[in-house]
């Protein structure tokens, strides 16, 4: 694991406040692993957490959304500028335990990881996104050459069914769920998940300093004591998490 | 060639640089990043007698230059340490310091006997952990409470014994006294200050504890300046913290009169940092044609 200083491919606006950056990279990198990205000035201090969204043989993309000044200042940055890359990081997706048929569901920003997972799974999994409206859509007919089934959902119904994407999955056709996107979301697929005992691995989001597990700033609270999301997550088993 | 070794407490030092308390945990995860033997040391994250699962709720926080934490001293305990973590950092061929903290006289003690019969290089002893028979108030606020800690500590510490003072002590000069007169070995400044962020959204503190400790660059300008006050103050060696993010950090921490440093926030903003700021420090001190950091230690 290195610190890289790298120029920018590419930094591109894909839909409303979301950006597309990529990178040349030469390691082995796992779905559902992030990196820590910084420009190269001091416009901010502490590295942003985000992750993989796409690896092209050479190529690892990253989607991010801005949220604050670390990430619009990331936007600014033009082809060839440096950025500050640390990574991979983080357990990520084993794919090993996503057994049998698989629903992998995302939802707003929480879909950027889900597309290399998926290419990963291939057709033993059926994707569900969640997306606000169709203003905020992104990234979505990127899935459907992978995957079984490609189910997308707006809240507004401005695009595909209309509702949460919680209300559109149908737990008992699936042996294994993965979800990525906001707690409350993850939260209510996890006990539905219990209540019919389907295996549920999520990734969740926790601010981050070191991003390596120096730190003790990511607690996630488990049955079996503290765990950091940097090192033992950012995927937990839903079984794990109190 | 320039020379950084640097004689301190009687342990020599490769270099003035030392990784900070908290912000390095035990050195496993940057010995996959570097070697850590480019080092001068490591201060270990702050130990308690018991293991600790730290604070609950937001840890950290970012402000404008610097960062809050309030991780709440979560840590495997001293025994854990002693057995796991410190066997590993001996490999590292570098000064391995134990950073203690406690919630009450008897806590430090115990740490220390165990410390004493551990193959540590030297202990920091933190004294900005509430005292909880003080009704939670730091042993590091009041000179008086922390020179009575800090003489019975030395009484039984058998190991280089540096005392890390909070920014948030009544008297900066009088504290400095107080812990040479203690007989520390020598002090280290500044732990972070207390800080407080709102979340305006939800019309409360950030932190569950509402106040946290600020660090990084933000707090350097003060850090210099309590280094300077200490430096005039004791002849005990000080070893300087707070902000430092390159060489020329390290050189005016070095003018104000600290003789080693420690780099602490630093290592999270770009985690192989220390390998530039020791090239860049080495490459100062030539082209400044200085012959070590004696010649300009305290000059201001
Ligand atoms: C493991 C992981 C993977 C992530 N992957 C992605 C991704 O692929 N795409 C994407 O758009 N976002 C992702 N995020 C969230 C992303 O890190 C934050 O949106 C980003 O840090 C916000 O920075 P900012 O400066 O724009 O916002 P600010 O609000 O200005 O940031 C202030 C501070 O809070 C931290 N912070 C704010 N929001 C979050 C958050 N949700 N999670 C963690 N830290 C936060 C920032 O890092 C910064 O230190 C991920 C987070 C984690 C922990
Ligand atoms: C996340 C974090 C954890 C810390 N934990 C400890 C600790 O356990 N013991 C201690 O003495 N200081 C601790 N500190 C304080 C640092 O060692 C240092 O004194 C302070 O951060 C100022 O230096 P800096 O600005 O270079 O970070 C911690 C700091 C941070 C940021
Ligand atoms: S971010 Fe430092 S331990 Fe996870």
């Amino acid at each position: 694991m290195k610190v890289l200083i790298t120029p920018l491919v590419k930094n591109e606006r894909i839909s409303k406040n979301i950006y597309r950056l990529s990178v040349e990279f030469y390691s082995k990198i796992k779905p559902g692993q992030f990196f820590m990205l910084k420009t190269t000035d001091n416009a901010f201090l502490l590295p942003r957490p985000i992750s993989v969204n796409d690896v092209n043989e050479n190529l690892i993309s990253f989607l991010y959304r801005i949220e604050g000044e670390g990430t619009k200042k990331i936007s600014s940055l033009h082809e060839n500028d440096e950025i500050q890359i640390f990574g991979p990081l983080g357990n990520g997706f084993e794919l090993e335990n996503l057994k049998g048929k698989t629903a992998v569901i995302g939802g707003g920003i929480g879909i950027a990881p889900l597309l290399y997972l998926c290419k990963a799974l291939g057709k033993k999994a059926d994707v569900y996104l969640g997306y606000r409206d169709k203003e905020n859509m992104y990234i979505f007919d990127e899935f459907k050459s992978f995957v079984n089934r490609c189910i997308v959902v707006t809240e507004d119904g401005s695009f595909g069914e209309k509702g949460f994407v919680t209300d559109y999955v149908d737990y008992e056709n699936y042996d294994t769920v993965v979800t990525c996107g906001p707690e409350i979301m993850m939260n209510k697929i996890a006990n539905n998940c219990k209540a019919q005992n389907i295996k549920c691995y999520v990734s969740l989001e926790r601010r981050m300093a070191c991003g390596i597990g120096a730190c003790l700033g990511c607690t996630v609270e488990t049955k079996t004591g503290n765990k950091r999301a940097c090192k033992d997550g950012p995927v937990f088993d839903s079984e794990e998490l109190i | 060639m320039a020379n950084l070794k640097t004689n301190f407490m009687g342990l020599k030092f490769k270099n003035p640089i030392v990784a900070a308390s908290g912000t390095f945990g035990f050195g496993e995860e940057f010995s996959k990043i570097y070697d850590l033997s480019i080092l001068g040391g490591i201060c270990s994250k702050g130990l308690t007698l018991a293991p600790r699962s730290g604070n609950k709720g937001i840890r950290l926080w970012e402000t404008p230059m610097g960062m809050m934490n309030s991780i709440g001293l979560e840590n495997p305990g001293l025994d854990k340490f002693i057995s796991k973590e410190l066997p590993r950092m001996k490999t590292y061929d570098t000064i391995i310091i134990a950073n203690l903290g406690g919630h009450c006289e008897e806590d430090y003690f115990e740490g220390i006997y165990k410390l004493n019969d551990s193959n540590v290089d030297a202990i920091e002893l933190n004294i900005s952990c509430p005292n909880v028979k003080s009704g939670g108030m730091a042993f590091g606020i009041k000179s008086s409470v922390a020179y009575d800690l800090v003489s019975r500590v030395r009484k039984i510490c058998r190991k280089p014994l540096m005392v890390k003072i909070s920014p948030n002590a009544e008297n900066i000069p009088d504290m400095a006294l107080a812990c040479e007169a203690a007989g520390a070995d020598a002090i280290s400044l500044i732990n972070t200050i207390q800080a407080m962020a709102v979340d305006i959204k939800n019309k409360k503190a950030v932190f569950d504890n509402v106040y946290a400790g600020l660090s990084g660059p933000c707090v350097k300008p003060i850090a210099l300046r309590m280094v300077h006050v200490a430096a005039k103050m004791v002849k005990i060696p000080i070893c300087g913290l707070g902000g430092i993010m390159n060489a020329n950090d390290i050189i005016e921490f070095v003018m104000a009169g600290a003789t080693l440093v420690q780099i602490g926030t630093a290592n999270f903003i770009k985690p192989d940092i220390a390998i530039d700021i020791l090239n860049d420090l080495e490459e100062f001190i030539d082209t400044e044609n200085i012959k070590s950091l004696d010649e300009i230690r305290g000059i201001i």
